[in-house]
């Protein structure tokens, strides 16, 4: 069993140091599952991935199986995939439309709303000491339909999703806006699905916002795989932030982000110029949300990780993805792929295949990252590198908490957002309250604070 | 699905056999290329408008394997769904040297057996295109320990054209259907 002194010798934020061990000993891991997963919020779909009454998505949450159906009535739900008889799947299709969710062990059935209908031979063997209401599949505490992203929690004490989000709210609503300013609109066209061997805690601090990392990722750069790199415009995605001041947001309840500010009044650049009628579609949503968004316009999301474990690409390419715990050295990586429901044909088509190319385990850009993450878990486990912290001092204390949107903001390339990350995770391994999760206590930084 | 009845129909002739032994000596020159790295002269086997499509595979109802077990073309998300030139980028990115989940290189060999001519057009003494599937089985060796074992199927559709050696084939299509469901590999950078 972990202590509270023990967590806090482990991850020394004072001094920016992580113990190798959190990234792979059993204990921690189980205690990560009892402490963290069961109070979270976490992704687990898309409501286009459920459009109609009955249908269904299997979906995780943490290391456990899950359901995400809409009932009869149209109501969408989270179920923990387990018969309450004996612990079966009941659902073992990865998607579809069902009246009801039967146990192939002993044919317990369970109605989409999650209500345990029949029992076979219920008369005889169970009538009178056995209530089917108290039944029901396991269901979640909470759950959101966020923008058409389906996030759930297992704590009935959470706090709302908008509370949770804090201030990484407006950087999320990066991803899962229209190109064109609208609010949600958004649709997934298809889950990556694959096992890596790393801990889960490295692809979600690494989506939080490690600028430091460019020459992982500097092959494709210089090949060229971007919306214009058929235009012959080398780079993995269009620079969109290239004249813009970046964000580094680590915001209290433990996400973090990296966004652009663009100047004011800066012109359109173009984009996606490898095909002209995207490169016109893409500038029509340019003027549409500058038009409808005004100054606010001026913020372009890049990525983030909203904590614990859902990291998102919010333009180029764009999508969700759930870093799963599987076991202590292993993810499962879900990849949610997005696209504005109603964009041309064209647009839809040119963006799955540059999706295909970038992300996931064929992606050109996100290989890289893997083989990054599996040795950098392999040497968590030794005996004598495990004495060996690792650093996490990248612009220790540089950041303020009134700069020009909420958070701890820095100026510079930084790990702040993986210390606060580890500050989150730190507070739920020590069983802490609701408002200590959220960073609530802690003091804000301002500009004019002596160091 | 395959069309199995245009398999049975073709005669079992000399001609038949010639062309199959044919088409097996260039997926068998193929793979060599592969194992070998010679991935420049291994791009020089596809025609310039190929499609190169790797489908996930999902866990459905029976009977509805036919419409929704495999991801589909042209649609929405699958492993690969590539064309030459991002095929020919993939290559690109190997050779710069510092394509990390490939360098250093893995030990990657191909097995390719269980040749069936699905299809030979306009016939099989004549054939300028064939349609041939394929059992493939990848083992990918990479660092010291770590191991991959990719198996599956390959439908492939061959071109007949002139070079400067004589008549050779080009792949024009390649379909790739792996055995897995979540991938269980941490990358597929081996070529299939």
């Amino acid at each position: 069993m972990t202590t509270a002194q023990s967590i806090d010798q482990m991850v020394d934020l004072q001094r920016g140091t992580i113990a190798r061990t959190i990234f792979s000993d059993e204990v921690i891991y189980r205690e990560e599952q009892e402490k963290l997963f069961t109070r979270a919020w976490l992704m687990v779909g898309h409501e286009s991935l459920i459009p109609k009454p009955g249908d269904y998505f299997l979906t995780r949450m943490g290391a456990e199986s899950a359901i995400l159906c809409r009932d009869k009535q149209g109501v969408i739900h989270v179920f923990l995939n387990s018969c309450r008889h004996k612990g079966m799947r009941v659902l073992r299709y990865e998607q579809g439309n069902t009246p009801a969710f039967t146990c192939p062990y002993h044919r317990w059935t369970f109605g989409t709303d999650g209500r345990l209908q029949t029992v076979p031979q219920f008369k005889e063997l169970y009538e009178g000491h056995m209530n089917p209401d108290e039944w029901s599949l396991v269901e979640v505490a909470k759950l959101v339909n966020y923008k058409g992203s389906i996030w759930a929690t297992w704590d009935k004490e959470a706090p709302g999703f908008i509370d949770y989000l804090g201030s990484a709210k407006a950087h999320l609503d990066e991803a899962l806006n229209h190109r064109d300013g609208r609010e949600g609109g958004s649709e997934c066209i298809g889950v990556h699905k694959w096992i890596f061997g790393a801990n889960w805690k490295f692809p979600s601090e690494n989506f939080a916002g490690d600028m430091y990392h460019a020459v992982s990722h500097q092959s494709v750069e210089m090949v060229g795989i971007g919306p214009s790199a058929q235009a012959g415009v080398k780079e993995r995605r269009d620079d969109e932030l290239l004249n813009a001041r970046l964000l580094h947001v680590s915001s209290t309840e433990g996400h973090g982000v990296i966004s652009g500010l663009l100047p004011e009044n800066s012109p359109h650049k173009p984009t996606f110029q490898g095909n002209p009628e995207i490169q016109a579609y893409a500038e029509k949503c340019y003027h549409e949300r500058k038009q409808r968004l005004g100054d606010k316009a001026r913020l372009v999301g890049l990525t983030g990780t909203i904590f614990p474990n859902t990291s998102y690409h919010a333009r180029q390419p764009r999508s969700l993805v759930v870093w799963h715990p599987h076991s202590p050295t292993q993810t499962e990586a879900w990849r949610f792929f997005l696209v504005d429901a109603d964009s041309p044909p064209a647009v839809k088509d040119m963006l799955r295949r540059y999706y295909m190319r970038y992300s996931g385990p064929a992606g050109m850009t996100e290989q890289d990252d893997m083989e990054n993450w599996y040795y950098a878990t392999e040497a968590t486990k030794g005996a004598i590198a495990s004495r060996y912290p690792f650093n996490y001092q990248l612009s220790l204390g540089v950041y303020r908490s009134d700069d020009v949107m909420p958070g701890n903001i820095s100026p510079q390339t930084t790990e702040e957002m993986a210390r606060g990350f580890y500050r989150a995770w730190s507070s739920y391994m020590k069983d802490e309250d609701w408002s200590h999760l959220l960073g609530h206590h802690l003091p804000k930084k301002m500009l004019n604070d002596n160091p | 699905m395959l069309d199995m009845n245009r398999h049975l129909q073709i005669r079992r002739t000399p001609g038949y056999f010639a062309l199959k032994q044919d088409v097996e000596d260039f997926l068998y020159r193929e793979t060599e290329l592969l194992d070998e790295r010679r991935f420049e002269e291994w791009l020089e086997l596809f025609a310039e408008d190929l499609v190169y499509f790797m489908p996930m595979r999902r866990n459905v109802r029976h009977g509805y394997h036919e419409d929704d077990e495999n991801t589909k073309e042209g649609q929405g998300i699958s492993w690969l769904e590539e064309d030459k030139w991002t095929l020919t980028k993939r290559v690109e990115q190997i050779r710069t040297g510092i394509h990390w989940a490939e360098e250093p290189l893995s030990r990657i060999c191909h097995i390719v057996t269980g040749v069936l001519l699905m299809d030979a057009k306009p016939d099989v003494v004549n054939a300028n295109e064939v349609v041939v599937r394929s059992r493939f089985l990848i083992y990918q060796n990479r660092g010291e320990t770590e191991n991959y074992t990719l198996i599956g199927k390959r439908t492939d559709t061959l071109r007949g054209v002139e070079t400067g050696h004589g008549p050779d084939w080009r792949i024009a299509r390649r379909e790739i259907i792996l055995d897995q469901n979540v991938l269980l590999a941490k990358n597929l950078t081996a070529f299939f």
